[in-house]
């Protein structure tokens, strides 16, 4: 079973459709980046997956249950219980890594460990400890936010995010909001989580790291998917003459 | 003579602390409420609420207290308030509830307008309710956002306790008064402004030590 499985997802924002019917699977394991020019709706579709923004019509499924399922041009949306044990499934790191700020790195990231999964505190600082030092902050973890760079508070914010063991991690241009050289400590993180086979979700500009790592890329264009497919085919091999253009303006 | 004076107006201004206090201990609750009243989603909520923060905030408080001590006598024909120096007392607290209810809710709301939607979004996808996404993300930011507006406010609190005096509660300023009267002396009147400087130097103080306790980190 999928993942996540999102079936013709649309949504407007008042009269523009920003999504127009978005379908697709991610597996246990795989690596999924979607690239698309500004504006194609690569944000809306992650906000939607991770219910911050309500579809219109169409049906998202983790593991075979549904956060919204469209009856009859209905949306029902999961509620309660049933959305918290959902969305237990889902973890997002944002663009500018929204850290708590009056928090320390360790607090970020006990927060929801032990205030909504109700984990012991002992234990879920030790976790975060070895999660720390998967990241390269071990040393971090009783400085504030303000006291890091980009790239680290954006390691923080993927660590605080891992707490909760999601299945499936997104990300949101997670290097876009950082200084270019700092953008390689971030990817390095990125791409030892998909080597562990952890199952994401990656929205990104940054077309040789999608390329390297991804399994699996879709292009978004004007809320469709314009094209999608393996790294090889989707970056050497490009069928649509919209993915050609985009390709050649991201100059790879 | 000099000791008379001194226990007079320390009497005066245990009236005024007790106003001060009163004050502080229902506005700043009432202020949280008539904050969430004039950011509700209900818009003829939203729109009373602020229209009443509008006409409170926009006329003089020593008008205020002047229509609440009398408005209900002449309106209703009844003194809701009790007779005596304990009626005036308490319209004196309602009317300096309401008002810095008032100012300290606009203080809170710029202090929660402050607060980025990236803010809630971190909290609601790390599976947090609204009630833990408010006392544990949001609060403690606008609490440190308002403590800079908030001890100008509380400043000047201690400064218009002094218009009680209009509806007649006695307050330290006219404890002080009272001896040109009696005795002739000015000094005494003089004398008072020290005790308004002491107490709004302590609280200059703690608000400065308050400031500094939460500069441990930056937004
Ligand atoms: N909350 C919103 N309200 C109105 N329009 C929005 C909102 N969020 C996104 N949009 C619009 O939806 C379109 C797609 O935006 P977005 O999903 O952010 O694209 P991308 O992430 O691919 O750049 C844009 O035209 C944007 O203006
Ligand atoms: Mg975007």
């Amino acid at each position: 079973m999928a993942v996540l499985e999102i079936k013709d997802l649309k949504k407007s924002f008042g009269k523009n459709e920003v999504l127009k019917g978005i379908s697709f699977c991610v597996q246990k394991g795989q690596t999924v980046a979607i690239i698309g020019s500004s504006g194609s709706g690569k944000s809306t579709l992650l906000r939607c997956a991770t219910n911050l923004e309500k579809a219109d019509s169409g049906s998202i499924a983790y593991n075979g249950e549904y956060l919204v399922l469209d009856i009859d041009g209905q949306q029902k949306y999961a509620q309660k219980e049933e959305l918290s044990k959902i969305r237990s499934n889902f973890g997002l790191v944002f663009q500018n890594f929204n850290l708590f700020p009056h928090l320390s790195v360790m607090q970020n990231i006990i927060e929801a460990p032990v205030n909504v999964k109700k984990m012991s505190k002992a234990e879920a600082e030790k976790k975060a400890r070895e999660l720390l030092s998967q990241m390269g902050l071990s040393d971090k973890e009783n400085a504030y936010p303000c006291e890091l760079s980009g790239g680290q508070q954006q390691r923080v914010a993927i660590a605080r995010a891992l707490a909760l063991d999601p299945e499936v991690l997104f990300f949101d241009e997670p290097t876009s909001a950082l200084d270019p050289e700092l953008t390689g400590e971030v990817l390095a993180v990125i791409r030892k989580l998909a080597d562990k086979n952890m199952t994401m979700v990656i929205v990104t500009h940054e077309m040789a790291f999608a390329r390297d790592v991804a399994s699996h890329v879709i292009f978004m264009d004007k809320g469709v998917i314009a094209e999608e497919g393996e790294p090889k085919e989707v970056f050497y091999n490009p069928k649509s003459q919209r993915l050609q253009d985009f390709l050649h303006s991201a100059s790879l | 003579m000099f000791e008379t004076v001194f226990k007079a107006l320390m009497e005066g201004f245990g009236e005024s602390l007790k106003i001060f206090a009163l004050t502080l201990i229902g506005a700043l609750p009432l202020g949280l409420i008539i904050a969430f009243g004039s950011m509700s989603k209900f818009s003829p909520l939203k729109y009373f609420t602020r229209a009443i923060v509008w006409i409170i905030r926009g006329t003089p408080l020593m008008l205020q207290l002047i229509i609440i001590f009398y408005g209900p006598g002449l309106i209703l024909g009844t003194n809701i308030w009790g007779i005596g120096s304990k009626g005036r007392f308490i319209a004196v607290i309602v009317a300096f509830v309401l008002n810095y209810g008032c100012y300290f809710s606009e203080i809170y709301r710029g202090g929660i307008e402050g607060i980025s939607q990236g803010q809630y979004e971190a909290g609601q996808v790390l599976g947090m309710n609204k009630g833990q996404i408010f006392f544990r993300i949001v609060l403690p930011q606008v609490f440190k956002r308002i403590i800079p507006p908030m001890s100008n406010e509380i400043i000047t609190l201690v400064k218009d306790t002094s218009l009680a005096r209009v509806i007649g509660v006695y307050e330290l300023i006219h404890f002080g008064e009272a001896f040109i009267k009696s005795n002739g002396l000015i000094w005494p009147l003089f004398f008072t402004g020290v005790f308004y400087l002491v107490f709004s130097g302590i609280l200059t103080l703690l608000f400065g030590y308050i400031e500094k306790k939460l500069n441990y980190y930056r937004v």
